[in-house]
């Protein structure tokens, strides 16, 4: 999930608890009981104690770390804080090229026990932020409502996933065993805190209206019946299902929420969970009221009480929107559920288990998600005064018309809180548009009925581009309200299709996947030796070894070993003429370092590759590099945010990033910051990035960087040299490994020939392909074959390079080349290369009285011009200036005289 | 059908030919090369290089055809077909290219994403596919020339570079009219692109022309109406081509100035528009009459529209044309010249007044038949604006003679030698 806000820096206080005993009298270190946790300004206190599950602080907001707690210990000050644990990995931890290994969908929840060697176990205490569940192996897999529980199955050594030995589990002095019937709460949320964390909590919520006020601390009130432990359980798991966040978050918005009673932090606040815990409440609450106060919503409902016309109007849009796949399945739990509560306020939740859902959480979702929809309900009316009856709901207009604003000003980021939104302002519009959707997808598929269903099923394609539609629909209706309120803001929703499908439904993976539909009729192998010859000379087909190179791989083999090994950062520049293997040679190093790697040799490493030439802008490269790191999707100022943070902070599980930057002359900029931050992140201290670049030109860090990008870049450098004649030759012969196809002495004119002009490697493979079609196509019958001969090549050779200029004199048209002879004759008599058209034209007319042919006339002689012009034979000026456009040779005059005197003869 | 259809159809090149004339070998080439594309998954490009209406998107378009027949490959290709002068930056090509391949990020005909997404989209979407199992993309790049101005060549780098990686296969194949196109390509670019170039260069001999004239105009062996068919055809045979040298001649012209169809085309089309139903057969006069309509010219056609005033001022820049050896004038000049002639030798002209004259003066400048020199206009007043005549002395002296009811001492002073 992509968070564009920035967090509010809390202080958090760490204090050793229970009495010290000594740990090790030899370091004087310290082994203690517990830790308690608590955050500056609030009086909650959390304590950890060994075996419990912890959340460590990473390098990634979203998913910290997950390690079980085995021990404390400080030195005599007591302010060294530090903590033994066993790490437990996530799965997008777990490298790239690994994760199939799994052989399944992963759970988002799962973690696996970490059997590894690389990390270090030892972590300082302060970095830890709060405590998290964990269910024991032998449980299944709950439904995907449930955010907040991690569940270890199998253990992962670098190498496989194993089945989790129980004793591993097992085998901590655990004083609090970790068996949690009811899932996780987070640190601060235990009972006896939950009124004090509350009341702050409350405060931020956006509204200064004292009704809500009221209302809102008449919810604890309410709700007092509950028995106190239950009902904090709840609260904790509405949290937590409101807004789909991990511990770590919750914490922090708690944090957050204790720092935030003044008005001014008020806009960071709408977006934390916290207020959205507290909106839930009011609503809640408000839905109570409503209840209590009206006793007339009557849904269909076979107990209902009475029957009321009052609320149809404000029913209607909620039916409508019914036809949305999302809406359909969630209205009739709705109903349920908001019927059941007006009939027990106190109990309601009861009700709703026996109702038939599976799990506690479900239900609280579903509670919310009712919640919202009233919210939904109740902002209609407050758009519609004129409908209300009650003098009392006048006066909760205004509360409401905030939260119906507030609700807007998330919905890009909250998906719960989007889908209300989307059936109140545009439910009828989207319909309508899905509808007309679908009939233009019907109507393609007539035109396109070939029978492709196999790349696409159409109704499931119907079905995401409605909800593309209403996503983008929603949008506009986004956009429009904050236009309206005047809250701009700097950061634009994420556009991205995909993204906004997963958002809407994060159960039901419906990404837009990126992909070439795939072929009826499988790809036919090749049939002779010339076919399996071209095949292996193709470029595109990887050779097993790559030959000529392997000084050069060597050298950067040794470099990227070498900084893997230690566990530092580096940069290396690399430079060669297109097609001299840089980019083949780098990857085939990162292979065999993956092999070590895999063979347990060297330590696991991460490798990601950009290109510069495949990016729109250069500072897309951020953006690249943290999409493949960490499967986020941001914006590029965000996204260099989020690097430098990554590789200036110490993390302690990091593995080293191997990044390969293709076309480096391409990320030029003015100011020239995406070079110096590519090249300035390895030479931090915990960085462990390996920085190779990639481009054409040797002095490439002299021209165009400036001396502090140049810098540190270093001094590694390497310089891929134009392949030779006998390299070619090798090369060629490597990949054609015993396909006996060409002659002997045909490779070797196509090698001297290529390393003569380029030495490009690729040009010499397709000009090798290119006569093996000529000799295909001599050969009298199809069969019959021979091997490719110097004259093939010669012929290939001949088409490749030979200029087209002289054939193309030759071939025009014999006004054409009098006007060729003309500007030439017209050159000569200036003594210039330049003549106007005019000028020329003259001459044409005195040579075509010459040539005893009718002179043609100025529009024909112009016409002649712009076409010469088109080919390139001549360069023009624009034709605007008609008679007085400039005319220039683009060819030397002695190629034209000569293409001129061969068609004479 | 009727004949005229049927006609209109192979002269607006709204049908393709049974068979490309004159190009087999490209034909062959082509064929082949895209035939490997869609059968064997081998990734390709390549270049039809040949002066503008020598056939290159017929000779493609052909090939396409006859490719699309073949049973196998008919559901395995994924044409997608852009154009330069639609195709104005990458971000649009990308859309279009997203579009047309119909990828998930499409909705109706709409491209979601910003150009970043599209481009990291299509790139990821090639870059699942392998050989043997993604369908084959052939893009088509109609006017390749102008995506090679896009910045950095970015779509070209890509599309390029798929075509020469294990990636879904592709075929490149790009229509352009310059014969220099290889040397617009980035270096990197260039290494990526097979140097494959197939030129359409026309070789044919006059005799090959006419008959390729004659079968132009004759009618497909499946006419229904077989008299008018044999009627038609036996109308357009050798005897009366060679029975009139003039038509020859003017066919010989035509060949001399051009030998490509588009203009061969536009020829027969205007004889053809002549044949009615009262005159059922195409006569050589009317071959004649659209050749002079095709070869006028049009500046002297202008001319002749103009009044005796403008025209003796045209003839006055003419003179000063040849004083002053082809420099600039202004109207002033021209005015001072005019009335020496009026003052020495007009028997027939009137005095006009100044502001009449530089109102004639004005008229010229719009038909453009004179140019102004100086960018900046506002600053200098209009009588003394620079201006170049864009007329050459064979067209005035053409006019001259053509022009109805031209006075004798006027044309007497245009053919003067110096006023």
């Amino acid at each position: 999930m992509v968070r564009y806000f920035t967090r509010l820096r809390v202080r958090r206080i760490y204090k050793w608890g229970g009495r010290p005993y000594i740990f090790d009298r030899k370091l004087k270190s310290y082994g203690f009981e517990y830790l308690n946790m608590s955050v500056e300004g609030q009086e909650a206190v959390t304590t950890v104690t060994p075996g419990q599950y912890i959340l460590i602080e990473g390098n990634d907001d979203e998913y910290p770390f997950v390690a079980k707690l085995l021990k404390f210990f400080g030195d005599e000050s007591h302010k060294q804080k530090k903590a033994l644990v066993q790490w437990f990995l996530r799965l997008s931890e777990v490298p790239q090229n690994k994760k199939l290994l799994l052989g399944r969908s992963p759970h988002p929840q799962e973690i696996f026990y970490y059997l590894g060697r690389a990390c270090d176990n030892e972590i300082n205490a302060e970095s830890i932020l709060g405590t998290v569940q964990h269910v024991p192996e032998d449980t299944p897999f709950p439904e995907p409502g449930t955010k907040d529980t991690l569940y270890v199955k199998l253990s992962w050594d670098t190498k496989a996933f194993n089945v989790l030995d129980p004793v591993l589990m097992q085998d901590t002095p655990a004083s609090t065993p970790p068996k949690p019937a009811l899932p996780l709460f987070p640190p601060c949320a235990s009972p006896t805190a939950t009124p004090v964390s509350r009341g702050p909590v409350r405060r931020a919520l956006p509204t200064p209206d004292p009704t809500v006020m009221r209302r809102a601390g008449s919810v604890s009130d309410t709700r007092a019946t509950m028995s106190a432990g239950k009902r904090s359980t709840l609260e904790a798991e509405s949290i937590h299902s409101a807004s789909k966040l991990s511990a770590s978050k919750i914490l922090s918005a708690k944090r957050r929420g204790s720092a935030a009673d003044t008005p001014g932090v008020r806009k960071k606040l709408q977006l934390s969970p916290g207020k959205k815990m507290t909106r839930a409440d009011v609503l809640c609450e408000l839905l109570d009221e409503e209840m209590e106060s009206e006793k007339v919503i009557s849904l269909k409902l076979s107990s209902s009480v009475s029957h009321s016309l009052q609320h149809g109007c404000s029913l209607s849009p909620m039916r409508s929107v019914c036809k949305t796949p999302n809406g359909q399945r969630r209205f009739p739990w709705k109903l349920s559920s908001i019927s059941l509560d007006r009939l027990s306020p106190t109990g309601y939740t009861l009700s709703i288990l026996d109702s038939g859902t599976t799990g506690i959480d479900r239900v609280i979702t579903l509670q919310i998600e009712c919640l919202d929809s009233y919210a939904f309900l109740s902002s209609q009316r407050a758009t519609t005064p004129s409908r209300r009856k009650e003098s009392a709901m006048a006066i909760r207009e205004p509360a409401l018309g905030v939260l119906a604003e507030e609700d807007s000003e998330d919905s890009p980021m909250q998906p719960i809180a989007l889908t209300p939104r989307s059936k109140r302002k545009s439910a009828q519009l989207v319909s309508l548009r899905i509808r007309k959707q679908l009939n233009l997808l019907d109507n393609t598929q007539k035109l396109f009925s070939d029978g492709d269903d196999d790349c696409f099923v159409p109704s499931m394609k119907a079905l995401q581009s409605s909800t593309d539609e209403e996503k983008s629909e929603e949008e506009t209706v986004v956009r429009k309200t904050r236009g309206r309120n005047g809250k701009t803001s700097a950061r634009t929703p994420c556009k991205t299709p995909s993204k906004k499908v997963c958002m809407v439904t994060p159960s039901t993976p419906r990404h837009a996947t990126p992909s070439i539909p795939s072929r009826t009729v499988p790809a036919r192998q090749p049939g002779n030796i010339l076919d399996e010859a071209r095949a292996r000379l193709h470029v595109s087909s990887v050779p097993e070894s790559l030959p000529c190179r392997e000084q050069e791989f060597q050298d950067i083999y040794n470099f990227v070993e070498s900084k893997v090994m230690d566990g530092t950062g580096g940069c290396m520049y690399i430079s060669g003429v297109p097609g001299t293997g840089k980019t083949a040679t780098i990857h085939e190093v990162i292979r065999c370092l993956q092999h070590a790697s895999d063979m347990d040799e060297i330590p696991t490493f991460r490798f990601i590759e950009i290109n510069g030439m495949k990016m729109t802008d250069p500072h897309q490269a951020y953006v690249q590099i943290l999409q493949k790191l960490t499967d986020q999707k941001v914006t590029a100022d965000h996204a260099a945010a989020l690097l430098e943070k990554r590789f200036s902070n110490p993390a302690p599980k990091k593995e080293t990033t191997v990044l390969l930057v293709d076309e480096l002359d391409l990320l030029w900029t003015r100011k020239q910051n995406v070079m110096y931050n590519l090249f300035d992140w390895p030479t931090r201290r915990h960085a462990r990035l390996v920085v190779l670049t990639i481009a054409n030109t040797m002095d490439l860090p002299e021209r165009i960087m400036i001396n502090r990008v140049a810098s540190r870049l270093g001094l590694t450098r390497m310089s891929f040299q134009p392949y030779s004649f006998k390299q070619l030759q090798q090369i060629i012969t490597s990949r054609l490994n015993k396909v006996k196809a060409f002659e002997e002495d045909a490779l070797q004119l196509v090698s001297r020939k290529v390393a003569a002009l380029s030495g490009d490697a690729r040009r010499c493979l397709d000009i090798c392909r290119r006569a093996t079609e000529i000799c295909e196509h001599s050969a009298s019958h199809p069969s019959s074959t021979g091997l490719v001969r110097m004259s093939h090549v010669m012929e290939a050779l001949d088409e490749m390079f030979s200029s087209s200029y002289i054939t193309a004199i030759g071939c025009a048209s014999l006004q054409e080349q009098l006007f060729l002879r003309a500007v030439i004759a017209e050159f000569r008599r200036l003594g210039l290369e330049e003549a106007t058209f005019q000028q020329v034209f003259v001459q044409h007319r005195a040579l075509s009285r010459v040539e005893g042919l009718q002179p043609i006339s100025v529009s024909e002689g112009l016409a002649v011009c712009q076409r010469l012009g088109a080919c390139r034979l001549l360069l023009l000026e624009a034709s605007r200036l008609d008679m007085l456009q400039r005319v220039r040779l683009n060819v030397s005059q002695d190629d034209v005289l000569y293409a001129l005197k061969a068609v004479r003869d | 059908m009727s004949h005229g259809q049927h006609y209109s159809e192979r002269f607006c090149h709204q049908r393709l030919p049974e068979k490309p004339v004159g190009m087999e070998s490209q034909h062959k080439h082509l064929l082949e090369l895209l035939r490997r594309t869609a059968v064997h998954g081998e990734s390709n490009s390549v270049l039809i290089v040949g002066p503008r209406g020598s056939g290159k998107t017929m000779l493609l378009n052909c090939v396409l055809r006859e490719l699309l027949e073949v049973k196998d490959v008919n559901k395995n290709v994924l044409p997608v077909h852009l154009n330069g002068l639609l195709q104005t930056d990458d971000r649009i090509a990308l859309k279009e290219i997203t579009r047309q391949l119909n990828l998930e990020n499409v909705v109706g005909d709409k491209v979601f994403g910003s150009f970043a997404e599209n481009l990291a989209f299509l790139l990821e979407a090639l870059k699942k596919g392998d050989r043997s199992s993604s369908r084959p993309v052939l893009f088509i790049l109609d006017e390749f020339d102008l995506f090679a101005h896009h910045k950095n060549q970015t779509l070209l780098y890509n599309l390029l570079d798929v075509s020469q990686s294990a990636q879904a296969p592709v075929a490149v194949i790009g229509l352009t009219c310059r014969l220099d196109v290889l040397e617009l390509l980035e270096k990197r670019v260039k290494s990526r692109f097979s140097h494959r170039q197939i030129h359409l260069l026309s070789s044919l001999s006059f005799i090959q022309y006419l008959d390729n004239v004659r079968s132009q105009l004759s009618l497909p062996q499946d006419f229904p109406d077989t008299k008018f068919y044999d009627e038609w055809n036996d109308s357009i045979k050798v005897r009366h081509f060679s029975s009139y040298p003039q038509l020859v001649d003017v066919l010989q012209r035509h060949y001399n100035s051009s030998k490509d169809f588009r203009s061969l085309h536009l020829l027969l089309m205007l004889a053809l528009s002549r044949v009615s139903a009262s005159k059922p057969a195409i006569k050589p006069t009317d071959l004649l009459e659209a050749s002079r309509v095709c070869m006028v010219d049009s500046k002297a056609n202008i001319l002749h529209g103009l009044s005796i005033l403008e025209l003796c001022l045209i003839i006055a820049m003419k003179h000063l044309n040849d004083i002053y050896e082809g420099e600039p004038f202004n109207f002033q000049m021209v005015h001072n010249e005019f009335k020496k002639f009026l003052q020495r030798k007009s028997h027939s002209i009137h005095n006009f007044d100044k502001p009449v004259v530089m109102k004639a003066f004005e008229h010229l400048q719009q038909l453009e038949l004179i140019k102004s020199m100086d960018s900046s206009t506002a600053k200098i007043q209009k009588e003394y604006q620079l201006m170049k005549l864009l007329l050459d002395h064979s067209q005035i002296m053409e006019a001259l003679q053509k022009y109805p009811q031209c006075p004798t001492d006027v044309k007497q002073w245009a053919m003067s030698a110096f006023g």
